[in-house]
């Protein structure tokens, strides 16, 4: 399995993943650097990406919408802060409410923290999100973006059958 | 509609109840046994009053209920109420788990960096 490692802090509204992958952290950086890459991971398949912006540098934006089984499209956008290839970067992540991608007001915000380490056999990743409110982290889990323990199990399924 | 937002309300006032370290501590002596205010009163350093809206904030999230026993109020954990948050945070999780069996796949089919 490649999650090693999961931490919750309610306190601090915050959940910490940790996962080994067999590759270099340059590997990894490239499903963040390319959207057509970044797609196929971000939604979960009931549920796929587009990015139709996508400026992984300091101050730049990617704006995506995720389209659920009956066509809806749920709009969201991030708004990238820090940068250092391979190892990481830092970013909000937030939703919209149309193709403007402006931040809609009063959805929440999460700050998040994507740190790619080298190790002998691949990367260890560690990806924590932080919530601004208890509310926030329940608002994203109501926003049809969570998948079920079983479309999890299913992915899981699939992967190790192929 | 009216189902969902009962279902958001609720799940508002139990993140929000258990966003405290002292009520925290409260669900982990009133999981184990019934307790008295007063009893769970003594074991912090704060007015009985304080403690008391502690207790009455958990209440309303549905994490314990209370009972009169004479002139003390006895209050309980339950159980449920605590396991639906912890199924709340699992759900992310399984975002999370999702994410990376997503990349791990996705690497594995072309695990080398590109130099171009």
């Amino acid at each position: 399995m490649p999650v090693t490692d999961v931490e919750t802090d309610i306190d601090n509204r915050t959940l910490t993943i940790t996962a080994e992958f067999a590759a270099p952290p340059e590997r990894i950086w490239q499903v963040y650097a390319d959207p057509r890459q970044l797609e196929q991971v971000w939604g979960p398949p009931t549920h796929p990406a587009t990015f139709v912006d996508h400026d992984l540098r300091p101050g730049g934006r990617a704006h995506y919408y995720m389209t659920s089984p009956e066509g809806e499209k749920y709009y969201g956008w991030w708004a990238i802060v820090s940068v250092d290839e391979p190892k990481g970067f830092t970013f909000e992540d937030g939703f919209a409410a149309d193709d403007s991608f402006e931040a809609a007001p009063g959805m929440p915000v999460s700050h998040n923290d994507y740190a790619f380490e080298p190790t002998g056999a691949g990367t260890r990743a560690v990806f924590t999100s932080t919530f601004d409110s208890a509310e926030g982290l329940q608002q994203v889990l109501e926003m049809g973006v969570v998948e079920g323990a079983t479309t999890a199990i299913n992915q899981i399924d699939a992967l190790v059958a192929s | 509609m009216t189902g969902a937002d009962e279902d958001d309300d609720r799940a508002d006032a139990l993140f929000h109840a258990l966003a405290d370290r002292t009520r925290r501590d409260i669900m982990r002596r009133v999981l184990v046994g019934e307790h008295s205010v007063s009893a769970l009163a003594a074991n912090y350093d704060m007015s009985f009053a304080a403690v008391q809206k502690h207790v009455a904030v958990l209440e309303r999230a549905g994490l314990l209920t209370k009972r009169r026993n004479g002139r003390e109020q006895l209050a309980h954990g339950e159980v449920d109420a605590v396991r639906s948050v912890a199924s709340m945070l699992a759900d992310l999780e399984d975002v999370w788990r999702g994410r990376i069996a997503r990349i791990d796949e996705l690497i594995g089919k072309d695990p080398n960096p590109e130099q171009e």
